[in-house]
């Protein structure tokens, strides 16, 4: 279906299931039970989850197939921003011909950046990348102050010129982002018993969004295009060694994936109407390949899940204070209760970065190929048990 | 594996019990009846407190954080009350907020406006916050206070010196106690007259940032006004640890005075610098050379050590402060955690007692009503003298000290001595002052 195989198809729709139920599947614990301290189902960090998730996508589509690890993929989310935001500024609060303009920006940039920095592989091609994000991060953050308000981010204002719609609203505060009327920020809430689902409008733009995004993932990774990338990975030397130049092939992959960061960035804006400099810096930029080797490099969904994992462990394990480890081993002795919050609360909180790390090394020693492959190992561990239990009169292949 | 799940019967099902429970009775919270965002319920009231607990400003973050911590205490009646006797206004009875209890919830603002508005957000949206406060840097500070405009709720800033977050950034739902950088520059002058004269050549080095500019513009207006000449003014990247390169050319330039417009960590590398290229001892123009830091804290005097002795600069707030209010918050701070407060501290609990009072006074959580009650209102017994939040821009006027490195320390704490009390009237300006010029307050935004 939609030229895609069965089992591509499947995964699609497994995507478009999670992300429709998502507002319910992250919020699985009771509103004010002990345990909704992790639930992650309220509109600002779903609207990351996704909008992450196409982030590293994109990246996956560049360092998954063709092996090139660009370690500058932030500058593009970052310029994808001031885009939209500058569009807000003067054309009016509608999202679309933000997303629109930051999508085609953050592909200009990338082809200038990409031209460049593919005359190199490797080690050398990361270096260039990286020395270009940071420039970009240094002129955004003093030189460009003008574009793009520096240290404090490019803000609306109430005196903004914003064309095709009102300056400010009637009640005179700054217009919200909105599509075509529908704002960004309304959410419904839902409450069943004692469970409250939100469910809001940016997320769900965000999501179609990411759905299509995804699709259009499967179509390249299953193209001839696709697997003239992963030729590339695997051997390049014999690559150009039969004739064939794989600089426009690279090039368009880079360009197609500083397109998607383009895009997540500019939704970034969307959802909340601010640009700051630190979406350009190097940690950004990190964070991007963390999340694809988390997930598994070169997978469909992978990268999906370890942007997932990642925003959640910033923005959940980060609000573990001391104050709640003490409510929650309450019911311990007091030396005993102040003993184990000793000992868990480097981990959480503030220390969320070490929690992550620990996570992070285990995955990369044990699962190589990420989240996915262990999933995998899971699903043929319990497909052999099964297979066992179903014929255990199967005669073993003679040795 | 090719044999899809998906059979008509299957989606069936799972459709008609996907619809059941969406058809189950369903109500909007009471939240969206209220008129205002996040309206608390009758047992408890949610601050959220967003501060730096790493990065650059982590110290600081950490500081507030004891601050709130035992301004919620005090509000709760715990402890022994603090500032609350001291107070002016008297309505807070140690009940919480009109009869409910402070809860808080804690986020980590990076000191990036990026993970500062994230990190507010989620106190908002999923820990329904009424207030929002904290923040160790103005870029942090202007940042979450339009976020707070756009979400209604109200934003009481912490600790944030730049002229633009009540000047070009000034927004409706966001006050700010701490003093700024203008008014550094209208106390710092006179008493810099007073000690090097009217015939000085200034040369600033300048931290390549927002914070940098403003204060920059400031001290050069005010110093240029009592006849001091700037001979240059140089630009520092903010990442820079090494100073040397920058200090280098400051001798031969003609100046006998740098003014270095760092802060943290910046300060701490530059002054060094500075002091090891022999500065403190030079001559210039027959006079002695001299360095100025237009804005002092006691973690930052901490870093530099000795470099700091007799160095000019200005403070918000210094726990040697002897009134009633300053006394019974160091002494409440330094029971319970062991040491005395810093400016952050002391601005970010008093931020937290005035919104409380706002609230109490105005008998509504309802922002609108809440920033009603904070404009124009004058109070005093919270350590600064006589203050008012002005609300033409929601800035507070107070008195700023003039304050300098002290050459016999007695402890780790005992690093600055109070030099001048600059008194209100003079670091007050019009709201339309060319160094505050560009922005818009709005109006209020009670959100939902």
């Amino acid at each position: 279906m939609l030229g895609l195989e069965k089992k591509d198809f499947r995964l699609l729709l497994i995507v478009i299931g999670l992300t429709l139920f998502a507002p319910i599947i992250l919020n699985p614990f009771p509103a004010g039970s002990e345990m909704a301290q992790f639930n992650a189902g309220y509109p600002d960090l779903m609207q990351r989850f996704v909008i992450f998730g196409i982030f590293a996508i994109g990246f996956n589509i560049l360092f998954g197939l063709t092996g090139y690890l660009s370690f500058g993929h932030a500058a593009f989310l970052g310029v994808g921003s001031y885009s939209a935001v500058w569009m807000f500024k003067l054309l009016s609060m509608n999202v679309l011909p933000a997303i629109v303009l930051s999508v085609i920006i953050a592909g200009l940039f990338s082809f200038v950046i990409g031209y460049i920095s593919l005359r190199r592989s490797g080690i050398y091609f990361s270096i260039l990348t990286l020395a270009f994000a940071q420039m970009s991060f240094a002129l955004a953050y003093s030189v460009l102050t003008p574009i793009t308000g520096g240290e404090t981010g490019l803000q609306l204002a109430l005196d903004d010129p914003r064309i095709l719609g009102a300056a400010q609203t009637a009640s005179g505060n700054i217009p919200v982002p909105a599509l075509f009327g529908l704002e960004m920020r309304a959410s419904y809430e839902m409450t069943v018993g004692a469970w409250a689902f939100t469910f809001n409008v940016g997320y769900y733009l965000a999501a179609l969004i990411l759905v299509l995004s995804f699709y259009m993932a499967i179509r390249i990774f299953r193209s001839p295009f696709g697997l003239m990338l992963r030729a590339i990975k695997s051997n390049q030397t014999r690559m150009s060694y039969t004739g064939l130049n794989s600089r426009p092939y690279t090039l368009a992959a880079f360009v197609i994936s500083g397109m998607y960061a383009g895009l997540a960035g500019g939704l970034m804006a969307s959802m909340d109407p601010l640009a700051g400099a630190e979406r350009m810096q190097w940690t950004a930029s990190g964070e991007v390949v963390l999340m694809t080797i988390l997930g598994g490099a070169g997978t469909l969904i992978g990268p999906v899940l370890g942007a997932g994992m990642i925003k959640y462990f910033e923005n959940i394990f980060s609000k573990i204070n001391s104050q709640v480890l003490h409510e929650w081993f309450g019911f311990l002795p007091d030396g005993l209760e102040n003993f184990v919050v000793t000992i868990i609360y480097p981990f959480v909180g503030k220390g969320w970065h070490l929690t992550l790390g620990i996570v992070f090394m285990l995955v990369v020693i044990f699962l190589p190929g990420g989240l996915v492959q262990g999933g995998q190992k899971i699903a043929a561990a319990l497909k052999r048990k099964k297979t066992d239990d179903a014929n255990p009169g199967a005669s073993k292949p003679a040795e | 594996m090719s044999k899809s799940n998906f059979s008509r019967r299957g989606v069936l099902k799972t459709g008609a019990i996907a619809g059941a429970g969406l058809a189950l009775p369903t109500y909007l919270r009471a939240d969206s009846h209220a008129g205002f965002t996040n309206a608390p319920g009758d047992s408890e009231v949610v601050l959220g407190f967003n501060v730096p607990q790493t990065g650059p400003y982590a110290d600081e973050g950490a500081d507030e954080l004891r601050a709130y911590e035992l301004a919620v205490e005090h509000l709760n009646g715990g402890g022994d009350g603090g500032m609350l006797p001291t107070f002016s206004s008297q309505v807070l009875d140690g009940t919480g907020i009109l009869g409910r209890e402070v809860k808080y919830v804690t986020g980590d603002t990076q000191t990036k406006s990026d993970a500062a508005r994230a990190s507010a957000r989620s106190m908002i949206e999923k820990d329904g916050a009424i207030m929002i406060t904290g923040g160790s840097s103005s870029g942090v500070a202007v940042a979450v206070q339009a976020l707070c405009q756009e979400a209604g709720v109200i934003f009481m800033a912490g600790l944030t010196h730049s002229n633009d977050t009540t000047g070009k950034d000034k927004r409706a739902n966001g006050f700010r106690h701490f003093f700024n950088s203008y008014m550094t520059g209208a106390a710092l002058a006179p008493v810099l007259a007073a000690n090097y004269g009217n015939d000085r050549k200034a040369y600033h080095l300048t931290a390549d940032y927002n914070w940098g500019y403003t204060t920059e513009e400031a001290i050069r207006s005010s110093t240029e006004a009592i006849g001091w000449e700037t001979v240059n003014a140089v630009k520092t990247p903010l990442t820079q640890t090494d100073f040397s390169s920058y200090i280098a050319p400051v001798l031969n330039s003609g100046a006998d005075v740098l003014v270095l417009n760092h802060y943290g960590g910046n300060m701490v590398n530059s002054l060094t610098n500075a002091v090891q290229f022999g500065l403190r001892e030079a001559q210039a123009n027959g006079q002695n050379f001299e360095i100025v830091v237009p804005l002092y804290s006691r973690l930052m005097a901490r870093g530099a050590g000795a470099n700091v002795k007799g160095i000019f600069g200005s403070t918000n707030w210094h726990w040697s402060l002897q009134d009633e209010g300053s006394k019974a918050f160091v002494q409440s701070f330094g029971t319970k955690y062991g040491f005395p407060p810093s400016q952050a501290a002391h601005t970010t609990y008093v931020q937290t007692l005035l919104y409380a009072d706002a609230v109490t006074r105005a008998g509504s959580f309802n922002p609108c009503a809440v920033a009603e009650a904070l404009e124009d209102y004058e109070f005093d017994g919270l350590g600064n003298g006589k203050t008012l939040y002005r609300g033409d821009d929601h800035q507070c006027f107070k008195d700023v000290l003039v304050v300098k490195g002290k050459e016999n320390p007695e402890n780790e704490f005992d690093l600055l001595e109070i030099v001048e009390v600059t008194p209100a009237d003079q670091v007050t300006y019009d709201p339309n002052h060319p160094q505050f010029q560009g922005g818009a307050l709005g109006t209020c935004n009670p959100g939902a």
